[in-house]
């Protein structure tokens, strides 16, 4: 789904705003929207609210073995996802430009600064070390994802504890959080990004840029820093020139911010560390807001279960008891088992179809299949009183076989087709099969023209037509009908063929 | 015969929040005791030509897991809830268009699934998406004594021996989706399902509620 476009109007208003220094939600230049910060109800989850941009990030861990280049330390990995929760443009699994800079940022800010002790994550040498993990899930994009997912990552850094190890000689006990207080991770400072977005080739510049105001910047530097005032990372993007001097800027208002953010992230950790103390409830589920009329409470329900018993033994009862008895399996060929209905079809016509697909198949089958019908279909022609031979016509003798009715051709033919299909090779066989035909036809000729001679009154000839997708065969109306295929018999004629009418004036 | 105390059947505390988020159409928070889901709507929107359906909505639903990336279980999740939400939207109303309902887990401390679901009919509510019915979401654990515990947490899952969640419809109060774990007899089944259509009166019943204090004047 693509995001909703900026309308040039709108484009222009929010950059004659910014000229007036003046923003859309009645900020000042260098205001932050507010920030909230919830834990979750276990440790290492956290929530970060930055007006509407909302973030949250949950660190877990896992005792793995540690790099090779570095046997001593733990490993630190962050994983940044821009859900489709957060806006629309974002699509699952892909990862876009926006997230791999996003990422790449966090990474920096975070693991590159060394604030987090991966010495102490490691719990043998070169054997077993802790990987921490770090997931940031966005849940709503409002501009400014890096400082909300910078802030959720180190506040849930610092909330998170994981398990304590003891190592007795060769053995590893993890000790479940019953048995042993989890261990917070040693942090030695807290880096925090800041956003500045740059207006008009870097002529204005905005802190914390809103959804609406990203659209329209020119470019964006994010500072990573420390209330130390040391600066972890800094990075510029979207290609524009900024002076020495306005960098400087940017990196003292970016102290400022972070030393308030940093008290903040404090303050709501000391808060979270008094609330489970306390042994009070504590989570998302509580920091629900109630005074909003879109949020709901209900307080433990219980439900009225008096007749569940009743209820479900009568359905059970009333319900119609399923079939006891199972077919037998049955054994068609040896390797396969069927059990059920529809053993027989119960399509007379499918299965015919079927066993003169498998006699064409099999070969010599399917002449004898073709010579019966012939048959059949003599009967048939017998009141016609046919003393009929047939020609083919010469442009067409590629197409066509034919092979004409007295019994000894029939027989050769029948041994002719059994001796080519032994040799199982499809489609050059057939060619040479279909011009081996040929000159069969031309000695056949004679024979009928002979044959026709001995019994004038009733020469019936069957005509075979081999075209090359199959067998098909018709015969040849008595002379009065001049060659055109019996429409009774329903066989199909490939191409047009012209009946050469020749035969009868050599006869 | 086994018997159904009272102490065990019930709901622990849930809450719902409704249009917490600016970007999605409609989107819901769902908590039930720790367990927490939030859901945003995206839709109808258009669609992708390969996703196209010429005479209904394409509905489609991600479940994120809180750590790592979403995998078969999360898969399986995203199966269940997507049929139950196809069964009850009317998505002939927006043919050759596009629905997505994304699920991000917040804490799962037993009944994910059916927090899943609750939180998915809220959302849709939410985005005022044309419904046949509302749904709710019931999970029942069968512990190793043979009793019925509705609402389980982790623990409680843990120990029990069979699990199942049903999708409840408002109308007649009928199954739409079940999806069970562990062994279990006829019997059981059947009073499950029972157990879990009374159940879901005191969901729609919040639903209701929460309905109402939002289109009231006052707290």
């Amino acid at each position: 789904m693509k995001d909703t476009p900026l309308a040039n109007c709108e484009r222009d208003f929010l950059l004659k705003a910014i000229e007036e220094k003046k923003r859309l939600d009645g900020r000042q230049t260098y205001d932050y929207r507010k920030i909230k910060i919830t834990f979750g109800t276990d440790y290492g989850c956290c929530f970060v609210d930055l007006g509407q941009t909302r973030v949250m990030a949950q660190v877990s861990c896992e005792l793995v073995a540690p790099k090779e280049s570095r046997p001593n330390e733990g490993i630190m990995f962050f994983n940044l996802e821009l859900s489709p929760m957060a806006s629309p443009a974002f699509e699952q699994g892909r990862q876009s430009e926006l997230s791999v800079k996003l990422n790449r940022q966090l990474e920096r800010c975070l693991r590159n600064s060394k604030c987090i002790d991966t010495e102490s994550l490691c719990v043998v040498s070169g054997e077993k070390g802790w990987q921490i993990r770090v997931d940031v899930h966005t849940l709503n994009n409002d501009g400014n994802l890096m400082d909300a997912a910078s802030v959720a990552a180190i506040s849930a850094l610092c909330h998170f504890r994981h398990p304590d190890v003891g190592i007795q000689g060769e053995e590893i006990t993890v000790y479940s959080p019953e048995e042993r207080d989890p261990i917070p991770l040693s942090i030695y400072h807290m880096p925090i990004s800041v956003s500045f977005a740059f207006f008009q080739q870097g002529t204005y510049l905005l802190v914390d840029p809103c959804e609406r105001e990203e659209r329209v910047m020119d470019g964006l530097l994010m500072i990573a820093m420390n209330k130390h005032r040391e600066i972890c990372s800094i990075q510029s993007s979207g290609g524009i020139m900024l002076l020495k001097e306005q960098v400087m800027r940017c990196s003292k208002i970016a102290s400022v911010k972070v030393s308030e953010i940093t008290e903040l992230i404090n303050r709501a950790l000391l808060n979270d560390k008094t609330a489970r103390k306390a042994g009070g409830r504590c989570g998302f589920a509580e920091s629900m807001p109630q005074e909003r009329i879109t949020a709901l409470k209900m307080g433990q329900r219980s439900v009225e279960m008096t007749d569940v018993s009743e209820t479900a033994s009568s359905i059970v009862q009333t319900a119609e008891a399923p079939l006891q008895t199972v077919p037998s399996p049955l054994v068609p060929v040896p390797g396969v088992g069927q059990v059920g209905e529809g053993l027989c079809n119960a399509w007379g016509l499918e299965e015919e179809e079927e066993e003169n697909e498998d006699g064409e198949s099999s070969g010599g089958d399917s002449v004898a299949g073709v010579t019966k019908m012939e048959d059949e279909q003599h009967k048939d022609d017998k009141s016609r009183k046919v003393d009929v031979v047939e020609i083919l016509d010469s442009d067409e003798e590629e197409e066509e076989v034919v092979i004409l009715y007295p019994e000894t051709t029939k027989k050769a033919k029948l041994m002719r087709r059994g001796q080519e299909n032994d040799s199982e090779d499809g489609f050059e066989e057939e060619v040479s099969e279909n011009e081996d035909d040929m000159e069969h036809i031309q000695t056949k000729k004679k024979q009928i023209e002979k044959s026709s001679d001995d019994d004038n009154d009733h020469a019936k000839i069957s005509v075979t037509l081999m075209s090359k997708n199959g067998n098909s065969s018709w015969f040849l109306s008595p002379p009065e009908n001049q060659g055109r295929p019996l429409a009774e018999n329903g066989f199909r004629m490939t191409p047009p063929i012209k009946y050469a009418t020749s035969w009868t004036d050599d006869n | 015969m086994m018997e159904v105390s009272p102490s065990t059947v019930s709901f622990r505390e849930f809450g719902c929040e409704q249009t917490l988020l600016s970007r999605p159409d409609g989107s819901a928070s769902f908590v039930q005791g720790d367990t927490s889901v939030m859901a945003g709507v995206y839709g109808p929107a258009e669609v992708k030509v390969s996703k196209e359906i010429y005479d209904r909505a394409t509905l489609e639903v991600l479940v994120h897991p809180k750590v790592g990336l979403p995998g078969v279980r999360e898969r399986s999740q995203e199966q269940c809830v997507r049929e139950t939400c196809e069964a009850s939207l009317l998505l002939s109303l927006h043919p050759r268009s596009s629905l997505t309902l994304i699920l991000q887990v917040l804490h799962d401390d037993g009944s994910l699934l059916s927090c899943c679901l609750n939180a998915a009919c809220m959302a849709l509510m939410d985005a005022g998406l044309s419904m046949s019915c509302l749904f709710c979401g019931v999970t029942c654990a069968i512990s190793t004594d043979g009793e019925i515990i509705t609402d389980p947490t982790a623990a409680q899952e843990k120990e029990s021996r069979a699990l199942m969640t049903f999708a409840i419809d408002s109308k007649e109060r009928r199954v739409m989706m079940s999806s069970t774990k562990g062994s279990f007899s006829v019997h059981e089944l059947q009073q499950c399902i029972t157990v879990s259509q009374k159940a879901s009166e005191k969901i729609f019943q919040f639903y209701r509620d929460s309905v109402r204090r939002r289109y009231s004047k006052n707290l």
